[in-house]
């Protein structure tokens, strides 16, 4: 989950035809400040006995493209309140986010599902590092979506926090917690995040642990929700069969409940590890679990789109990549080596991954520490840039060519506050890069010398066969 | 989410549905038996196209299980015209996604590109199906890449490992009984012949569906295939048609709708003759629970009803935060951390209802096992509320609008239900047979087959996880 975000930079697309812009997200802000970014994709004329009814408005360039025949929008409520706003009681975010739809207003937890799923909406509520969101999706005829978006709202604005639905969330939260010890990704992840973030709070585990869970009250995520889930830190995306009328009022019902509250304060620069790190956790598994990284880019980044499009030939690039290639095809070491940067508000992590057997871990670190350095000292041959701009730029339309994709799409945009027109100039931005910049870049922004390497497994050879 | 217990479905359950109004497919069979269907769906400049073969997992005989998987994986590994590795740098250089799955009943690849792109794909797609090269070089090394999968995903993995061993005693001589990526022992020892002879007994276009949904015109994805894909060659047809030559009409119909490759045997799983119950103990933090009755699905049920009454007893069960299990075991009760129920209806054999559960801190799989019982027996003594079944047919109906947002997944369901021996119009009938299955019906199918005698359950006993916890080899990184 926490290196997800990077899936939102491979999100653009066009719909109609290049020339066109490639979606129309038009952005304004609620009376109390929140703001909200809003992507209509009409229905099509629905189809009648007597042949195509007809329209009296005209006819949207989008709706040319043919793209809008669903009538059913997404939407989502995003603050500025996920893992990194937790202070030291590590999972107050998450455990937040998980009661919010336990109990609001009159509802409990069934009457509150019972709402959404008899109108066959589709509701949850999640947090990143950076972010704390509830989404909807629903379908848009007027009485289920006016059922579903009144529960949203009233589970926005007057969560219940009950003792009884936090003791039991509480719970299965330690439960979670506990099951991560039986796996040694998780073990990775979080050893990872600890090595590259330290007290930073970008250094902890989202869902927190055992020790610091156990010490909340529910007071504690009453006061979290009352500080953060406000409408100056608030975002509202609308995806879908909305006319700007109905998004316009959907927008303020939702926020409009809210107390105006502020904006919480930017969070710290993340602090650069000053020398290389190596740390070994045993675990009775048959593979180790292999992190090497270090704190890499972030979304406002002017280095983004050159360390994005290296990144592609060095590790992103799916079955065509150098790791990929030295690890997987040339030598069957793992079955998936891969590398990525997960750009956040402050510099998320860059992070090269593979798993293999235990007894071929130092070959498997020596095969990634070696590509990595020759791609530093090298940069990309203008063969591999090539070949990796045809597949970014080629495959530009499906990268958000669901409204689902859009809308993540969007949000991003949105939570941190990107140029409108992003999307518009995300190809010119690909197109820019050249072999030589990449070479720069790497050598400048990833450094062997701060590299932090995490490794989970079994370092006693027999008990592998 | 993160926060959370994921309930890990146990068997993929595709939910599948469409609006009867909107959904249209164009068929066409090429003269060598490939299946063409094509979906349009103009919203975006792109398409999928999925080639999908009729053999997975359950149609491997003993010692080479998960050799279709294998198969799979060396599909990448070059043809007569081009080196391993081409097939995807090719694809990548077009802009397009690829990659390709392998299940109990069918194994499939796909790639996503720009529609006007779609020739890049059947060439190759169409090359690969008949040319493949297999070389011992290739499969030594991506023996260890599934080797290193199997790992990652079976034997690392507690609860995986424990499904695996539960479907193993649950069927005593189904194919199902086998894992998808095969026995540690079978994996090790495949030959290039092992493959070669898989290869060359089901890669061929009668035994293959190509589906494209996407901003495509059926006829010309029609002249498209036809291009690259019709010059293959039908296989266990060419002497046959010879053959026919000499004899009546009658016969040469009968060998046409006999065109596939080879004859599978049925494996007709044996009756059960009582509850069956297994403890698996690995090193874990959480016991685990998984039970599983014996179910027909929609090609096997003595009336189709009782498929999809089965469904609806699923969503009963299962169908969201306000269905029974999350409502009275994680909320209620406060017996369970998670708790699910899945069933699919369009596999090609007989499968398994399951239900699968985690224990709250002080409670017991036995609890939890009693617990999910009594939940049966209500379905089998009550009818489930008239609000119980709206809720489910309002998810259905919605579901089949949502479901439309993605291409992929309109792809798979299509891909899937013919490749199983259903029809892809199993889409457009989904809504309306659910909308017509009646509280009685779901009583019925509870006390027919949600029985005692034909259930299998399996405990999940954890082991101390040894071992240091944390040893450093090095000074950590200092700030």
């Amino acid at each position: 989950m926490r290196i997800h975000l990077l899936s939102f930079m491979l999100l653009a697309s066009l719909f109609c035809n290049p020339a066109e812009a490639a979606a129309k997200i038009e952005h304004w802000q609620t009376p109390q400040g929140s703001r909200v970014y809003y992507v209509q994709i009409p229905p099509s004329p629905p189809f009648t006995k007597g042949g195509i009814e007809q329209r009296a408005e005209p006819v949207s360039p989008f709706e040319k493209g043919g793209r809008g025949d669903l009538p059913m929008v997404d939407i989502q409520v995003a603050f500025d309140a996920g893992s990194a706003r937790d202070g030291y009681q590590f999972g107050l975010s998450a455990l937040t986010s998980a009661l919010l739809d336990t109990g609001a207003g009159q509802w409990n937890a069934d009457d509150i599902a019972q709402r959404f799923e008899s109108v066959g909406a589709q509701f949850s509520s999640s947090i990143s590092i950076d972010m704390a969101s509830v989404s909807l999706r629903s379908l848009t005829d007027k009485p289920l979506f006016d059922k579903a978006l009144e529960t949203m709202q009233v589970i926005l604005t007057s969560p219940s926090f009950n003792e009884a639905d936090f003791q039991r969330e509480k719970n299965r939260t330690l439960a979670g917690l506990k099951q991560q010890e039986e796996s040694p990704a998780e073990l990775a992840s979080i050893a990872y995040y600890k090595a590259l973030y330290g007290d930073h709070p970008y250094g902890h585990p989202a869902s927190g642990e055992i020790v610091t869970v156990s010490g909340f009250e529910v007071a504690d995520l009453r006061s979290f929700y009352q500080k953060y889930y406000v409408a100056a830190n608030a975002m509202v995306v609308i995806v879908g069969d909305l006319s700007r009328e109905q998004a316009e009022h959907t927008a303020e019902m939702l926020v409009s409940g809210l107390p105006v509250g502020q904006k919480p304060e930017p969070l710290p620069e993340v602090v650069m590890p000053v020398k290389a790190g190596m740390q070994h956790i045993e675990f009775p598994s048959s593979q180790t679990h292999v992190l090497v990284g270090m704190p890499g880019t972030y979304r406002k980044d002017p280095d983004y789109f050159t360390l994005y499009v290296g990144n592609h030939i060095l590790g992103g690039g799916g079955l065509v990549s150098k790791l990929f290639e030295e690890v997987r095809e040339k030598r069957g070491l793992a079955y998936s080596a891969s590398s990525s940067f997960a750009p956040m508000f402050r510099k998320g992590p860059f992070t090269i991954s593979l798993q293999t057997r235990n007894d071929q871990t130092g070959q498997a670190l020596d095969v990634l520490n070696k590509t990595l350095a020759d791609f530093i000292a090298q940069g990309p041959t203008e063969a591999e840039l090539i070949a990796a701009k045809k597949n970014i730029t080629g495959g530009f339309a499906m990268r958000f060519d669901t409204n689902k994709e859009l809308a993540s799409y969007v949000s991003m945009i949105g939570f941190y506050e990107m140029p409108q027109d992003y999307l518009d100039t995300f190809q010119q931005n690909v197109e820019k890069v050249t072999a030589a910049s990449i070479k720069d870049v790497f050598k400048r922004r990833v450094d062997p010398q701060l590299m932090q390497t995490i490794t989970v497994g079994g370092s006693d050879k027999k008990s592998e066969k | 989410m993160n926060n959370r217990l994921l309930c890990a479905a146990l068997l993929w359950l595709p939910v599948f549905a469409s609006s009867a109004a909107v959904t249209k497919v164009s068929e066409h069979v090429l003269g060598n038996g490939l299946k063409v269907l094509v979906k349009e769906d103009h919203r975006s400049p792109v398409a999928v196209s999925q080639v999908w073969y009729k053999v997975g997992s359950s149609y491997e005989p003993g010692g080479i299980t998960g050799i279709s998987h294998m198969l799979e994986h060396m599909m990448f590994k070059g043809t007569d015209k081009h080196a391993p590795g081409e097939f995807s740098r090719i694809v990548a250089e077009n802009g397009g996604e690829e990659n390709a799955f392998t299940g109990e009943d069918y194994t499939a690849y796909f790639q996503t590109m720009e529609a006007s792109r779609l020739a890049v794909s059947f060439e190759l797609e169409a090359d690969r199906m008949r040319n493949l090269h297999l070389l011992a070089d290739e499969l030594k090394k991506e023996l260890q890449v599934v080797t290193e999968e199997r790992r990652m995903r079976t034997d690392d993995n507690p609860q995986a490992k424990m499904q695996e061993h539960f479907a193993a005693m649950a069927y005593t001589n189904s194919p199902y009984r086998n894992p998808v990526i095969g026995w540690p022992s079978d994996i090790e020892n495949y030959k290039v012949e092992d493959l070669q002879a898989w290869y060359q007994r089901w890669y061929a276009p009668n035994n293959a569906t190509l589906v494209v949904v996407g901003d495509v015109e059926p006829k010309a994805v029609f002249a498209l295939a036809e291009k690259y894909f019709g010059p293959l060659k039908c296989v266990g047809c060419a002497e046959r048609s010879e053959a026919h030559q000499h004899q009546s009409a009658n016969a040469s119909d009968a060998l046409r709708t006999s065109a596939h490759p080879t004859v599978l045997k049925p494996q007709t799983e044996v009756e059960q003759l009582g509850v069956r119950k297994m403890t698996v103990k690995l090193p874990a933090k959480l016991p685990y629970l998984v039970m599983g009755y014996k179910v027909p699905v929609l090609k096997t049920a003595p009336h189709e009803w009782e498929a999809y009454a089965l469904e609806v007893l699923a969503g009963v069960l299962d169908g969201g935060s306000s269905a029974r299990l999350e409502s009275g075991l994680v909320r209620g009760k406060q017996i369970a951390v998670s708790v699910g129920a899945s069933y699919g209806l369009t596999s090609r054999l007989p499968t398994l209802f399951t239900l699968e559960a985690t224990p709250a801190e002080g409670k017991t799989v036995w609890n939890l096992e009693s617990a999910l019982k009594d939940e049966i027996t209500k379905l089998q003594i009550n009818l489930v509320d008239s609000d119980e079944l709206q809720r489910i047919k309002a998810q259905v109906l919605a579901k089949a609008v949502y479901e439309r947002d993605s291409n992929f997944y309109q792809a798979m369901q299509i891909g899937m239900l013919e490749t199983v021996g259903l029809s892809w119009k199993v889409v457009d009938e989904y809504v309306d047979k659910i909308n017509q299955v009646t509280a009685e019906q779901v009583r019925n199918v509870a006390r027919k087959y949600l029985i005692e005698d034909k259930l299998s359950v399996a405990y999940l006993e954890p082991l101390p996880i040894t071992g240091n916890i944390t040893e450093t080899k090095t000074t950590k990184g200092v700030r």
